[in-house]
C-alpha cells in the first residue's frame, strides 16, 4: 500500500500482521492492540521495530505505560466522519509527548490532510485505487489558523499581538467594507 | 461590530478556493457524490427536495447594512428574489446552482460573509442574545465571546467531525433570549461571589427528538479560561460520543447516559490537563475584540422623548406598532426597535430582496448601521433614537415591514417544513399562514397576550416546538398531516419542555384546535397571566377537557 509521508509517496516499510501469521523476524512490524495484549512479552523481546494500529474505539490511554515501546501508532479512521482518532493523535503528541510516526489508517481523504496533520499525523495511508498524486496540496489549503494545536506554526491570536494590533475605534460603520452596489 | 482583519479574510478567501475547487472535483467526476457529500455539508450546501439549498452565517445575528445589502444582491442574483432567515440567526437560499455557489461565496467573502460550519457534524454557527449591548440588565455585551469562540471553532481540526452537530449559544444577562438551556452548550454571563464577570456553563440542552433541558456543570468559569473549558468538553464528547446510532449522537445523550455529576467530572479532569496553556485568552485580545462592540457614540437625550410620545397619541397604528414591537434601550432616550417577518399570511422569516435593501438603509439610517437576526426569525435594529421612531415606522409600513405582532401570536415559528425539506413529515408554513390570518385582528391578538406559537414538520424540531406556549408537531399518520399539540413550553430563564395534551388533529382540524386551546387559557386566566402562567396554575386538564370532551 502506498504512503504519503514528509509531502512524498513512498512504499510502505511496515508489514500489517493479523492476529494469527507468526511474526517475520527483523522487518518491521504492525500489530493489532489485542495481538499486542497476548503476545506483550514476545513482542517486547522481539528483534526489531514495533507499531500497534488502535481502532477508533481504543483510545491511546490504554497502552499510555507502554508507548516508548512503540515507533510507530497507526490509528484507524472506520469512516471518514469518525473523528476520534483526531483527538487521540493530539493526545499522544501533547499529552504523552509521543515523537514516533502517527499514521492515518482507513478511510483517509484528501480534504482531511491538513487537519489530520494539525491533529499529529505525520503519516497517511493512500486508500487502494486512489490517485494521491495532488494531495500534498491539500496541505496548503489553509495558510493560517485560529487554533493552537500541535503543529506549532503560530496562530492568528498570535501573529496579531505580535503586529501590535489593537481594535479599531468605536463603531466605524460601512466605511471599512467600502460601497456595494451592483 | 467586528471587522475582519488580514487574517480573516485570507481564511476566508481560502476556504472559497478550497469549495471552488471541490465543485470542479465533483462536476468532472473526480469526486463521488457520497464523497462530495460531506465536503459541501461542511460549507451549509444541502440538498433539499427541489434544489440545492445554501445555509450563510450570520455570527451571533449581527450584520452591517452593507452586510444585509450583500445578501440582497445574492437573493437575486442567485436565487428568486428571497432569502429565509432561520432560528439559529443564518440564512438559506433555496434555489442556488451549484456550479455558481463558489461565486456566491465569493461575493460573501467580499463582506466579510460565509457558510462556514452551517451544517455538517461539528461546531455551528455561534447564536446570541439579539438585544446584545442594548438590554438595560445585560452584565456584558455576549458577542464579543461569540466572536472569539467563532474564532476558535472555525476549522477546528480536531472538532470538525464529531459525532454529530454541536451548537452554542451565549446570553449576556440574567434575562435569556437566546435559549442557553436548549443547546449544546448554553453560556450564561454571570458574576461570582468577588464580583468578576465570567460564564456559568450549561451542557445538554437540545430540542429534536430527545427534548432535554441543559444541566449546569460548572457554575464560573473565568474569561480566560472560556476556550480551554469549551475545548475539554468537546473533546470529552468526540472521543466518548455514540457514533453508532445517529439519533443518540448528541452529547445530550452522553450526559444523561454518563450522569451530569460525572460528566462534569470528565470535563473538569481533561480541563486540568490543559487550562493554563496555550487557549489561554489573553487580556489584551478580550479588550481587542470588545472595543470592536463598543457602544455607538449616543447622544445625550432626556429619558422620554416629547416628539415620540405626541406621535404616538395622535397615529393609533403607530401607538400599536411602538407598544407591541418596541423595547427598552439601557441609553435614555434610545430605543430598540423590532421589525417583525410574520407579516399575515406569508412564510415566517422570509424577505425579499428589496425588503432586505429596506432594512439596511434603515439600519444605516437610525440605528448605527448595525442590523440583528432574532431567533424567533425577526429583524432588530438595536439602537434607535425615540425621536426617530415614527420616521422609522413610516418607511417600514411602505415597505410591509411594520407589522405590530412581536412576542404575539402570529409572531409564529416555523420549519420550512413539507414544502422545501426532505425529513419534514408534514406542512408547517401553510399552517402557519393559515394561524396568522386566523388570529389576524390586532385587537384579539392584543387581548390574548404575549404567546409562542410554533411549527415543526417533522421530530427534527427545527420550528422549536417544544418550547413553544402552544407547540404542534407535524406527524404522518398513513400518508396524512397530522398536528400533535403540545402545551407549556419555555425557551428562556424559565425553561420547560412542552407536554402532549392528546391525539393529534388533522391539516384541516388543527388551526381550531389552536383556537380551543387558546379559548381555554382565556377563560380559565386570571389577573393578567400570561397563558404559561395559567398553564403551570391549571395543568393540562382544562384544555384536554375543551380539546377532547369530557368523556
Amino acid at each position: 500500500m502506498a504512503l504519503l509521508k514528509r509531502d512524498r509517496i513512498v512504499d510502505d516499510p511496515w508489514q500489517r500482521m493479523d492476529d494469527e501469521s507468526p511474526l517475520p523476524s527483523g522487518i518491521p512490524v504492525i500489530v493489532t492492540y489485542e495481538r499486542w495484549q497476548r503476545e506483550r512479552d514476545e513482542l517486547v523481546g522481539r528483534n526489531g521495530e514495533l507499531g500497534i494500529v488502535l481502532a477508533s474505539d481504543q483510545s491511546p490511554d490504554l497502552i499510555a505505560d507502554d508507548l516508548h515501546r512503540f515507533t510507530l501508532i497507526c490509528l484507524e479512521f472506520p469512516k471518514f466522519t469518525d473523528g476520534r482518532a483526531y483527538s487521540y493523535a493530539r493526545l499522544l503528541r501533547a499529552r504523552y509527548d509521543f515523537a514516533g510516526e502517527i499514521r492515518a489508517v482507513g478511510a483517509v481523504l484528501r480534504d482531511q490532510l491538513l487537519f489530520m496533520r494539525r491533529c499529529g499525523f505525520d503519516s497517511f495511508d493512500i486508500p487502494d485505487g486512489v490517485d494521491a498524486a495532488d494531495w500534498t496540496i491539500a496541505f496548503n489549503d489553509f495558510s493560517q489558523r485560529y487554533q493552537p494545536t500541535v503543529d506549532r506554526t503560530p496562530t492568528v491570536t498570535q501573529l496579531r499581538l505580535e503586529k501590535g494590533y489593537i481594535a479599531p475605534g468605536p463603531h466605524r460603520g460601512s466605511d471599512v467594507a467600502g460601497s456595494w452596489s451592483y | 461590530m467586528y471587522r475582519y482583519d488580514e487574517f480573516d479574510h485570507t481564511l476566508v478567501r481560502e476556504r472559497v478556493d478550497q469549495f471552488r475547487d471541490q465543485v470542479a472535483r465533483r462536476l468532472s467526476g473526480a469526486l463521488t457524490e457520497d464523497q462530495f457529500k460531506p465536503l459541501r455539508l461542511m460549507n451549509g450546501l444541502y440538498r433539499q427536495l427541489h434544489a440545492y439549498m445554501l445555509r450563510v452565517a450570520i455570527p451571533y445575528g449581527t450584520l452591517s447594512s452593507t452586510q444585509m445589502r450583500a445578501l440582497a444582491h445574492i437573493a437575486r442574483k442567485y436565487d428568486r428574489g428571497y432569502g429565509h432567515f432561520t432560528t439559529r440567526q443564518n440564512i438559506q437560499y433555496n434555489w442556488p446552482r451549484l456550479d455558481e455557489v463558489p461565486d456566491l461565496l465569493a461575493d460573501l467573502a467580499r463582506v466579510e460573509m460565509h457558510a462556514i460550519q452551517t451544517s455538517g457534524n461539528c461546531i455551528r454557527n455561534v447564536t446570541a442574545d439579539h438585544y446584545a449591548g442594548a438590554a438595560a440588565e445585560e452584565i456584558e455585551d455576549p458577542r464579543i465571546y461569540a466572536e472569539i469562540i467563532r474564532q476558535w471553532s472555525t476549522f477546528h481540526p480536531e472538532f470538525s467531525f464529531l459525532p454529530r452537530k454541536f451548537k452554542i449559544a451565549l446570553a449576556g444577562g440574567p434575562i435569556d433570549r437566546a435559549a442557553v438551556r436548549f443547546h449544546d452548550i448554553g453560556l450564561h454571563m454571570r458574576r461570582n461571589a468577588r464580583g468578576e464577570v465570567g460564564f456559568e456553563v450549561i451542557v445538554g440542552g437540545g430540542q429534536g427528538r430527545t427534548p432535554v433541558i441543559g444541566v449546569t456543570i460548572r457554575d464560573f468559569v473565568a474569561k480566560g479560561d472560556l476556550l480551554s473549558y469549551l475545548e475539554a468538553i468537546l473533546r470529552v464528547y468526540n472521543v466518548l460520543g455514540r457514533r453508532d446510532n445517529i439519533y443518540k449522537a448528541r452529547i445530550k445523550i452522553l450526559v444523561q447516559s454518563t450522569g451530569a455529576e460525572k460528566f462534569a467530572d470528565m470535563v473538569n479532569s481533561e480541563w486540568e490537563t490543559i487550562r493554563g496553556g496555550e487557549l489561554d485568552l489573553p487580556a489584551e485580545e478580550i479588550s481587542r475584540i470588545r472595543a470592536y462592540f463598543a457602544p455607538p457614540a449616543y447622544e445625550v437625550l432626556p429619558p422620554r422623548d416629547a416628539s415620540y410620545e405626541a406621535s404616538r397619541r395622535s397615529d393609533r397604528d403607530f401607538d400599536r406598532w411602538a407598544r407591541i414591537n418596541v423595547a427598552g434601550h439601557k441609553q435614555p432616550g434610545y430605543a430598540i426597535a423590532n421589525i417583525s417577518l410574520k407579516p399575515e399570511c406569508k412564510a415566517p422569516g422570509d424577505a425579499t430582496a428589496e425588503q432586505m435593501e429596506v432594512i439596511a438603509d434603515l439600519a444605516e439610517d437610525y440605528s448605527a448601521d448595525e442590523i440583528r437576526i432574532t431567533h424567533k426569525q425577526n429583524v432588530v435594529l438595536a439602537h434607535v433614537r425615540q425621536s426617530d421612531l415614527h420616521a422609522l415606522w413610516q418607511r417600514l409600513d411602505a415597505a410591509g415591514l411594520a407589522t405590530a405582532n412581536i412576542g404575539l401570536t402570529t409572531d409564529i415559528i416555523a420549519c420550512p417544513g413539507l414544502d422545501y425539506c426532505n425529513l419534514a413529515n408534514a406542512r408547517s408554513i401553510p399552517v402557519a399562514q393559515r394561524l396568522s390570518l386566523h388570529f389576524s385582528d390586532p385587537d384579539r391578538q392584543a387581548d390574548i397576550g404575549a404567546l409562542r406559537l410554533n411549527i415543526s414538520g417533522c421530530i427534527n424540531a427545527c420550528g422549536h416546538h417544544h418550547v413553544g406556549d402552544i407547540g404542534l408537531l407535524g406527524v404522518d399518520r398513513k400518508g396524512e398531516e397530522y398536528y400533535q399539540i403540545t402545551l407549556g413550553g419555555s425557551p428562556d430563564e424559565n425553561a420547560a419542555i412542552g407536554a402532549v395534551v392528546g391525539p393529534a388533529f388533522s391539516y384541516d382540524d388543527v388551526v381550531g384546535a389552536v383556537d380551543t386551546v387558546i379559548a381555554t387559557y382565556r377563560k380559565q386566566r386570571q389577573d393578567g397571566e400570561q397563558f404559561g402562567e395559567t398553564y403551570r396554575r391549571i395543568g393540562a386538564q382544562p384544555f384536554k377537557e375543551d380539546l377532547y370532551g369530557t368523556a
